[in-house]
């Protein structure tokens, strides 16, 4: 990793994060929450994201993660609760405005033109030209060199950047994506379920990468509904239930099995399996007991 | 759930960056001819020369300079068109009405001018803003309403066939307008968009020259600068390339511009050669320069394509147009040979693709 070149973009926080005084957060939420009309889609979620830092906001559908990143990202805005950039209260009007601060987001199926070659794809809106206007044109040999270094830094080896991006597979495309929003200034990157259309291998390759991006040092917000991909990867995990912030738990105080009950709702596992006992050839002796799914979600989830 | 609890993140390292120019190793180089084929400027090219060497056999007249002559002053009429149709093509819409705007210009142009006795110029700069006008609307109406262009611009193709015929009697009691060739400025307008010159005792058209200059200025547009990877993203995924800060209204808007420009550009050539024009022409040519972009590897869905097979594609059909008369033959077979040609380019374009492509 070469700071020259990444360096003029703002992409790496030159200084080790100060976390140690709890003030080093990018983006932080306060008590955050957002009404539409009378429809509370988010209410009273607080959230904190550190450079070097993987926050994975959890939740089945419905549960309110698209809001939560539509407000981090600029495209609604909080209408509850305050929302810190910089520990300075912002309010973002459009996704550009998200942009200037180094918030980019990179969305399951929005990232690429799948007949563009991959270089062209990385620089895609951000052309680098050469040249007075008349004849201003583009600096191919520069974005080509640019790309593959970028890419390479983030681990990513092609071998022809001239092939349509449609050809890659659809863990790598998501890797491209990453490491263009890496490389175009990014500091938080938020990931909409990047893993939700993958196979096993390729979500393994993205997860990779969800670890280079943070090795480089950027805040990442990793939306997902799969709490083993969160916990390969995150430091904090936060858990959203109908609206609100049903779990903020930093790796330390959490396992696997917990987040897992959390995530998929204890108690609602428990009707589940009371259910899938009356249907033939379902072996429920197996299936956990009762007791240690409702304990272990804390007792909360409806029946 | 067999897993145990990690204190530390089970992914900690990126994956360590290759040594200099490693490959993945996965793609194995494909032989040059093979990557040649797989281009379909290379397909329709020889498409080219193999209606050029079956006309050369079947019509000895073509063998002659002034024959070619002909044939490319043709072929120009068909690309200058068939060039702003296939880099609309690329951004991924559609233009129906581009052969009767071609009409509508030189109608504008000649009826303005010589209804108020005005210098020739005057109505070609008003024909350019009808021209860019009729473009700018169906791009307006596109990226605004979300319909098919197909659809938009139906829509004005049958307006303009109309307008053009109505507007046409009503102005002049006639389908044609009056012989414009005696007002001012006549010569001169004549002499940019209807020239030519010799050369080696053949008469060359000048719209042959504007051809081949529009289509390089095209392909350098398209390839290396901003405004061409910005027509290849909104026809390739257009909510893509807004997601990343590419203007799409304002690509498209101006890719159906460019095309009410070439309009106005054939328009001013038809008037200053012929001096009147016909009102009720240029239906159906639209299809022909639709034709000449798809034969010339224009993806009809958008996303892909060159400036430079659409040239070929035209060649194609000025030789076909031409030969057929060279070669005595009904020309009413005209239209039966392009249908072939049409097909015949896109079955092997995707033959080709396919057997080259493959890995």
């Amino acid at each position: 990793m070469t700071t020259e070149e990444t360096g003029t973009h703002g992409a790496i926080l030159a200084d080790p994060p100060d976390t140690a005084a709890g003030d080093g957060a990018i983006v932080e939420l306060r008590n955050a929450g957002k009404s539409y009309g009378n429809i509370r889609a988010l209410h009273g979620v607080s959230l904190k994201v550190h450079p070097s830092q993987v926050t994975c906001v959890l939740g089945d559908n419905g549960a309110g993660k698209s809001t939560l990143i539509k407000i981090i990202s600029g495209l609604h805005q909080h209408t509850e609760g305050e929302f810190l950039v910089d520990n300075a209260p912002v309010h973002f009007t459009t996704p550009r405005e998200a942009l200037d601060k180094g918030i980019a987001t990179v969305y399951q199926d929005l990232a690429v033109v799948p007949l563009m070659p991959v270089w062209r794809n990385f620089f895609l809106g951000s052309e680098m030209t050469k040249g007075p206007w008349p004849v201003r044109r583009l600096d191919i040999e520069r974005m080509k060199k640019t790309a593959d270094e970028e890419l390479r830094n983030m681990g990513i080896v092609l071998d022809d950047l001239e092939q349509p991006i449609g050809t890659l597979s659809g863990g790598q495309r998501q890797c491209v994506a990453i490491a263009r929003a890496v490389y175009f200034g990014a500091r938080v990157l938020i990931l909409d379920e990047p893993t939700a259309a993958l196979g096993v291998k390729q979500s393994g390759v993205v997860l990779k990468y969800v670890a280079a991006a943070r090795d480089r040092g950027l805040g990442v917000i990793f939306i997902t509904h799969n709490p083993h991909h969160a916990y390969m990867v995150g430091d904090h995990f936060s858990v959203l239930r109908l609206g609100t912030m049903e779990l903020s738990a930093s790796r330390e105080q959490i396992t696997l099995e917990e987040l897992t009950n959390h995530m998929a709702g204890g108690a609602e596992l428990a009707a589940l399996k009371h259910e899938l006992s009356q249907v033939r050839g379902v072996d429920t002796e197996a299936l956990p007991e009762e007791g240690d799914l409702t304990v272990a979600a804390g007792g909360e989830g409806k029946s | 759930m067999g897993m145990t609890q990690h204190a530390e993140p089970a992914v900690t390292t990126p994956p360590a960056p290759g040594p200099g120019q490693v490959k993945d190793g996965r793609t194995a180089e494909r032989p040059l001819a093979l990557r040649l084929l797989a281009r379909p400027e290379v397909g329709v090219f020889l498409g080219a020369v193999a209606v050029w060497v079956f006309f050369l056999i079947a019509a000895p007249p073509v063998r002659e300079g002034s024959a070619m002559a002909n044939i490319l002053y043709q072929s120009s009429t068909i690309g200058i068109m068939a060039l702003p149709v296939a880099l609309l093509m690329i951004g991924g819409e559609f233009d129906l009405s581009s052969g009767v705007a071609v009409i509508t210009s030189a109608l504008t142009a000649s009826m303005f001018a010589f209804q108020l006795t005005l210098n020739v110029w005057v109505g070609v700069f008003v024909a350019l803003l009808v021209a860019l006008g009729i473009g700018f609307l169906n791009g307006w109406l596109v990226v605004r309403t979300g319909l098919p262009s197909f659809l938009i611009t139906l829509g004005t193709f049958l307006i303009l066939q109309g307008v053009n015929l109505a507007v046409t009697k009503l102005v002049t009691g006639n389908v044609a307008t009056d012989d414009i060739s005696d007002m001012d400025g006549f010569d001169q307008a004549k002499k940019v968009f209807a020239n030519s010159f010799e050369v080696g005792g053949v008469q060359i058209k000048i719209t042959i020259i504007y051809w081949l200059v529009f289509a390089a200025l095209a392909t350098w547009v398209l390839l290396r600068t901003k405004y061409g990877n910005w027509i290849f993203a909104v026809g390739g995924n257009k909510d893509s390339a807004r997601a990343v800060g590419v203007p799409v209204n304002f690509t498209k808007i101006s890719l159906f511009m460019l095309v009410g420009f070439a309009a106005w550009f054939v328009g001013m050539h038809n008037l200053f050669s012929f001096n009147t024009v016909q009102s009720g022409e240029g239906v159906g040519q639209e299809l022909i320069y639709i034709s000449a972009a798809v034969i010339g590897g224009c993806l009809l869905t958008g996303g892909a394509g060159s400036a430079i097979g659409p040239v070929f594609g035209a060649f194609m059909f000025g030789m076909v147009q031409q030969g057929i008369v060279y070669a005595n033959w009904n020309p009413d077979w005209f239209k039966a040979f392009l249908g072939v040609m049409l097909l015949g380019a896109v079955l092997i374009n995707l033959w080709v693709s396919r057997t080259a492509t493959r890995r």
